[in-house]
């Protein structure tokens, strides 16, 4: 029997310490709606998803308030769009039933503009590449992402150089919102196909017709449990982030069990990830600086995140019966107020987080950088980050902002969720003979694992 | 035999009269049984927690009429399925 106190306890998770379900994550395969009509493809996709999701939201809503647990975000991925819009011209028209479709369901996101070019561009894949920028500026909810390399088939940079430039291109065509679109755009090396945080998630081609996935959180509740250890030593530490952890997602996989009863559709993974808010109180900079940094981003900043994100991992792996997606810790800088303010200090440069990705979930994420810097220097930021997810056997990823406009210092401000962001510097000296090179760069030994 | 859902509710806040009398009087209208109830007030703050058998009532409406309640006592009063606090707890 659960006791009074354990009741409490938990009481005061959720008030005081944030805790939440970050999402639950529908993935829906559209493979069967391929049509080399646009119209045709266009209507059975925006079909498909509002049938399979029709009630995706409200089931949501129900669980939410019978386990009173706040389940923050409900959200669709499909299958990456450059596998069904081979048949058509512009694949933005897609683009644009796919935020219809998420509109109707009520969700608000939908991921899998996407494309898986890690090996090389087929001609549907470059069309889709291409329309990025006018499919984020003419929706509201769409994300999109493309693969650029992996650990198996090295990395693509004629792909990495096409993404440097789409990501300007966004910026400049959502010019007017800071350039919001960059926001729902990443670029990744080892993507995984069952991701269900955005802007990253799709629905990979090796998935079944329809899953559903659930994304912790609770940044606010390891922080919590760690001010009861200060001054302890690190296995002290470790061990209370992996009870808190196990705990956790526990929350994730009764939601998740009881999300796919509900919907009749089958339960696909629980990421174990730590994802932060800009609210005060739900932030990963705040765990890593209650081990004992005076500010996130400096020396010791790398080994705590790898501490946190190793311990969250083995304390959630036992809670679910399938752990999956990226499960680890993320570090969004415009979505965490601790990595805000770090970088507002000057404390947390792009060096530091690029190391810092060599230890954690995901990359770089959400970060904000000069309107004036080149597509050559994304592109080149995307490749240093591609090759530490190759060498590493691990998902990075890229999503940067360079907002248009703005100088080192200023601030854009993304809105919701998204939070905001101090402008950040990247190195001034040129790549661009680097970018141009094109090809591809082999994958490392270590990927001959036959 | 048919299979319990168990119910827990939370109450916090100020001390007054009547609390536990509304309480249940929600809960039997609702057509809930009380399982247990565990109860302290540490100075002026009355903390309740009562584990009741929701198998036969709708939730919604429970959870609706427990939160117009708390809204007139000035209480803050939540019912919540047991599941997720075994869940967290138990393993």
């Amino acid at each position: 029997m659960v006791t009074t106190s354990q009741i409490l306890s938990t009481l005061q998770m959720i008030d005081r310490e944030k805790l939440d379900v970050r999402t639950i994550t529908m993935g829906i395969s559209l493979l069967g709606c391929v049509s080399d009509d646009e119209q045709r493809l266009c209507d059975k996709v925006y079909d498909h998803i509002c049938r399979q999701a029709k009630d995706l939201v409200r089931v949501g809503e129900d669980i939410e308030r019978e386990f009173g647990v706040p389940i923050v975000n409900k959200r669709i991925s499909v299958t990456p769009a450059a596998l069904i819009s081979g048949g058509i011209k512009n694949p933005a028209a897609l683009a644009r039933a796919l935020d219809r479709a998420a509109k109707t369901t009520g969700v608000n996101f939908i991921g899998g503009y996407s494309a898986l070019v890690h090996k090389g561009i087929t001609s549907a894949d470059r069309r889709l590449m291409e329309s990025i920028p006018e499919a984020l500026d003419t929706t509201d909810f769409l994300c999109s992402s493309v693969n650029i390399g992996s650990t198996r088939a090295g990395i693509d940079m004629d792909a990495v150089r096409l993404m440097g430039q789409m990501i300007k291109a966004t910026a400049e065509r959502t010019a007017d919102r800071s350039g919001i679109g960059c926001a729902k755009l990443v670029v990744f090396c080892n993507a995984v196909e069952d991701n269900p945080f955005m802007a990253g998630a799709f629905h990979g081609p090796g998935e079944g017709d329809c899953a559903v996935s659930v994304g912790v959180s609770g940044p606010g509740v390891v922080k919590s449990a760690l001010e009861s250890v200060r001054g302890e030593p690190f296995d002290v530490v470790a061990e209370t982030i992996k009870r808190t952890a196990f705990r956790i997602t526990r929350v994730g996989q009764l939601v998740a069990r009881e999300a796919s009863r509900r919907l009749n559709v089958p339960f696909g993974i629980v990421d174990l990830s730590l994802a932060p808010t800009p609210s005060v109180g739900d932030s990963v900079a705040a765990i890593l600086e209650e081990m004992g940094l005076e500010s996130c981003g400096t020396h010791g900043t790398t080994a705590a995140l790898a501490l946190l994100n190793d311990a969250v991992k083995k304390g959630g792996v036992m809670a679910s019966s399938h752990v999956g997606g990226l499960s680890g810790a993320f570090i969004p800088v415009s979505e965490d107020v601790g990595m805000i303010a770090a970088a507002e200090r000057g404390a947390l440069t792009l060096d530091k987080l690029e190391a810092m990705t060599c230890v954690c979930s995901v990359g770089l994420d959400m970060i904000a950088v000069p309107g004036d810097t080149t597509a050559e220097t994304i592109s080149a930021i995307i490749a240093d980050e591609a090759a530490i997810g190759m060498v590493n056997n691990k998902t990075t990823a890229v999503r940067v902002i360079p907002v248009p406009g703005a100088k080192i210092g200023d601030s854009a401000e993304f809105g919701g969720l998204l939070g905001y962001a101090p402008v950040i510097p990247v190195h001034p000296f040129s790549s661009r003979l680097f970018v141009e090179r094109g090809g591809r760069i082999p994958a490392p030994l270590h990927s001959l694992k036959n | 035999m048919r299979e319990i859902k168990k119910a827990v509710v939370t109450v916090l806040g100020i001390d007054c009269k009547g609390i536990i009398a509304h309480i249940s009087a929600v809960l039997y209208d609702n057509d809930v049984n009380i399982l247990d109830i565990s109860q302290t007030v540490l100075e002026d703050y009355f903390n309740m927690v009562l584990i009741a058998d929701v198998s036969s009532c709708a939730f919604e409406k429970l959870s609706a009429d427990l939160t117009m309640l708390g809204e007139k006592l000035g209480l803050q009063i939540r019912v919540q399925r047991s599941e997720i606090f075994e869940a967290m707890h138990q393993v």
